[in-house]
């Protein structure tokens, strides 16, 4: 079963994307190519450009050079095919039903259509008993597994998901992680970032680490938490902090990371 | 403060057997203003969002200019309806001058500003809440108007309310282009300033007790709504 209609958008490549704002170039020359259907965790400390590299796959933010192609998506629009899970969810003033339909509305599906996908999609989430209530009174960890919940609905092919659990309790955090695992295993390929290492290990299949703009290393996750080969990563799995000021190390080389997970 | 207390139980008397002509004249403040802001709405809604969410050439004017307008003197706005109106002016041919008709286009003139930049204020804010995830569920900003417009409705209700409530307590541009006729043009707050000018303090008084009663019927009807959607919707 694939993820979502028709033929796969992926694989998806980036080249030689820049990204700048502010007169500073925040992602540098980033290249990678994802296929299959593993899931990839983007990590890095705080400000290394994760969430704008998400922004820049997805669509949401334009690359200042560079290209961001879907290799699979032909003449048609790669953006019907990718979702995307905010750290903070945005939930319409409508009831959590009506958020997810909405969505799909937006795809142009029939009714009958939709009111079948919702009531799937709330009770794959474990939202039933919460179809009718305004979206924006639940709670923090409800809401986000509406955006989950319009996710499962809407079945994209590509779901990137920036630190969705962040602000969750750890009850919380393993539904967000449950209902991930599941859209994985219908066939959805999922782009995330954590700042959980713990969940990085339970969730990941591959890992990039990023820090300052650069993509530093590409690995099988496995590989990467039992040694990372950039010191910076050996540094961020220990647990240690990365400092931005250049004077403590040198940045090493960059990996080459279009030839992907060895 | 004889006077005041006489004034006072004539006014109430008034109100209490609320004659014709009083009722005539509260009638027609009500259907100038209210038709007014309606007007106001069907214009300055659209023009509020579009300013919101659109960027085009001569925007950052017409936000400049609409929140200019918003506190325009309502003799100025009188005024300029004048001179339009006036037999040698642009509209003149019209013959719109003194009648219902010229006191609505100037409340309009006066009252579009205000909705206008309390919509945009309140379309930019919530588009800036929503537009990544809109934009990431394949929604641009034209798609996303009726969305905003609907999950704004609360807070466009006040904007609403605001005009009218301005719309009902001015007395400039009114008296200017409606010319305080009786049974033509008078309505509640020229009839007062013509009444205190006369010495007439009851009906002045009467017609001041109705104005303010709307008036807190208007704000508490704004509130309501604000506290209700603020419970509900969050
Ligand atoms: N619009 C912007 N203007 C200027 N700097 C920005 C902008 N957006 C992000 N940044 C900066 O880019 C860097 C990367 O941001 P981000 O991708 O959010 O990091 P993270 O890896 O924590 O998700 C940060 O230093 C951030 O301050
Ligand atoms: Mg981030």
């Amino acid at each position: 079963m694939t993820g979502g209609d028709g033929e796969s958008i992926l694989p998806l490549e980036l080249q030689d994307v820049c990204y700048e704002a502010g007169g500073k170039r925040l992602i540098k020359d980033m290249n990678f190519r994802l296929e299959g259907d593993r899931t990839t965790m983007v990590l890095g400390p705080n400000g290394a450009g994760k969430s704008l590299l998400l922004r820049l796959c997805h669509g949401l933010l334009r690359p200042a050079a560079g290209r961001v192609v879907w290799h699979g998506a032909g003449g048609g629009d790669p953006a019907r095919h990718q979702a995307m899970v905010f750290q903070r969810p945005v939930m319409l003033r409508r009831s959590a039903a009506a958020n997810v339909d909405y969505a799909l509305a937006l795809r142009g599906l029939a009714r009958a259509e939709r009111a079948a996908r919702v009531e799937d999609a709330l009770d794959h989430t474990g939202l039933k008993r919460l179809a009718g209530h305004p979206a924006r009174v639940l709670s923090f960890g409800e809401q986000q597994r509406l955006a989950l919940a319009r996710i499962w609905a809407l079945r994209p092919q590509v779901l990137f998901l920036d630190e969705p659990t962040a602000s969750l309790d750890p009850a919380a955090t393993h539904s967000v992680e449950q209902i991930v695992t599941a859209l994985r295993g219908r066939g959805t390929r999922i782009v995330m970032t954590t700042h959980d290492l713990g969940q990085a290990k339970r969730l990941g299949d591959e890992v990039l680490f990023l820090h300052r703009g650069r993509l530093l290393e590409r690995s099988p996750a496995a590989d990467f938490f039992a040694g990372p080969q950039n010191d910076l990563a050996q540094m961020f799995v220990a647990g240690e902090l990365l400092w931005w000021r250049r004077q403590k190390r040198k940045l090493p080389t960059d990996v080459d990371p279009r030839e992907g997970p060895r | 403060m004889n006077d005041f207390s006489d004034a006072l139980s004539s006014a109430l008397l008034l109100l209490l057997h609320w004659e014709r002509d009083l009722a005539e004249i509260v009638a027609l403040s009500l259907r100038v203003s209210l038709t007014a802001v309606v007007m106001a709405a069907v214009i300055g809604m659209p023009l509020g969002a579009a300013l919101a969410l659109f960027r085009f050439p001569g925007r950052q004017a017409l936000v400049v200019l609409t929140s200019a307008l918003m506190g325009l003197p309502p003799v100025v706005v009188g005024l300029i309806v004048y001179l339009l109106l006036s037999r040698s002016g642009a509209l003149g041919v019209l013959g719109l001058l003194f009648t219902p008709t010229a006191m609505i286009i100037a409340q309009v003139t006066l009252i579009t500003p205000i909705i206008a930049a309390l919509v945009r204020q309140v379309i930019e804010d919530l588009w800036q809440e929503y537009a990544e995830q809109l934009r990431s569920l394949g929604a641009g900003p034209a798609r996303a108007l009726p969305t905003l417009l609907w999950d704004a409705r609360f807070s466009l209700i006040t904007a609403f309310l605001a005009g009218f409530g301005r719309a009902s307590a001015e007395v400039g541009a009114v008296m200017i282009v409606g010319g305080n006729i009786d049974h033509v043009t008078r309505v509640m707050t020229t009839a007062i300033a013509l009444e205190v000018s006369k010495g007439d303090l009851a009906l002045a008084l009467g017609l001041g007790i109705v104005l303010i009663t709307l008036s807190i019927a208007v704000n508490a009807t704004a509130f309501l709504v604000k506290e209700r959607a603020l419970r509900r919707q969050a």
